[in-house]
């Protein structure tokens, strides 16, 4: 019978401020397309990415209306991952720095998005086969 | 578990969390019992330059009082077990070799950091 692996990833970039951000979920995609048990800690504005209260919004210079434009949010990307992840037979944990959250007024994340710190990241990468940190620069 | 903490990009929001976030995530960490150890490389070796001064900022009638201090938070680190390596190369190539450096600090050369990486079960680029 195969290992089951479980990858932790450490993630920091606001949304909407980088490619690595969507480099970052599709590489989440393949982990748990694969079956793997998947943790991510969202770091400084990676906390972010759950906050429940993004929107949508027109694109005048697209010509389009909200539901043309259908913006990606990250709050919906983490949920379809969460998703994707009880079909797949996986598990995604996502855990925000609590004091990150904070300084940024974030505090209403998504559901399945829980407050943490950094000792529930490095008990994650202790738990993990690996652990790929994706930093800002 | 022993875990390398590669830090490159310097200064990166320094200001405003008043503390190297990646630095401030290992006194966490080992506050959890991690095992760490810290390798600064690129403009980050400016952080064991020990005479630096982040303090002063005003900003209207709002002043910063309790400002960046990297070197400190590094001798803090080093305090708690936490080894901190820096690259000679790196501090050669911006000046830094005759600054009055931080006391204890390990400094390697390039190419002795594939034998470092080895000490490590896992090294975090940051």
């Amino acid at each position: 019978m195969a290992t089951k692996h479980t990858l932790t990833f450490v993630l920091m970039d606001a949304p909407f401020e980088s490619a690595r951000t969507t480099i970052a979920f599709r590489l989440l995609h393949a982990a748990l397309d694969r079956g793997y048990d998947v943790n991510v800690f969202a770091y400084e504005g990676a906390v972010a990415l759950s906050f429940a209260k993004q929107a949508q919004h027109p694109n005048a210079v697209h010509g389009r209306d909200v539901a043309q434009e259908d913006h990606p949010l990250s709050k919906n990307w983490i949920a379809a991952l969460m998703a994707h992840a009880r079909t797949r037979g996986a598990d995604l944990k996502w855990v925000n720095c609590g004091l990150c959250v904070d300084e940024r007024g974030v505090g209403e994340a998504i559901e399945g998005a829980r407050r943490g710190s950094p000792a529930d990241c490095w008990k994650m990468a202790q738990q993990s086969t690996a652990t790929l940190v994706i930093p800002t620069k | 578990m022993k875990v390398l903490q590669i830090v490159e990009t310097a200064y990166r929001a320094t200001t405003e969390e008043q503390d190297d976030t990646v630095i401030w995530i290992s006194h966490a960490m080992r506050g959890a019992s991690a095992e760490l150890g810290v390798l600064l490389t690129g403009n980050a070796v400016n952080y064991v330059a020990g005479e630096q001064d982040g303090s002063g900022l005003m900003l209207g009638a709002w002043r910063q009082t309790q400002p960046p201090a990297p070197a400190q938070d590094l001798a803090a680190l080093m305090r708690k077990d936490v080894p901190v390596y820096c690259v000679r190369e790196d501090l050669a190539e911006r000046g830094l070799m005759e600054c009055k450096l931080l006391e204890g600090i390990v400094l390697m050369s390039r190419n002795q950091l594939p034998r470092l990486f080895g000490e490590y079960d896992q090294v975090w680029r940051w």
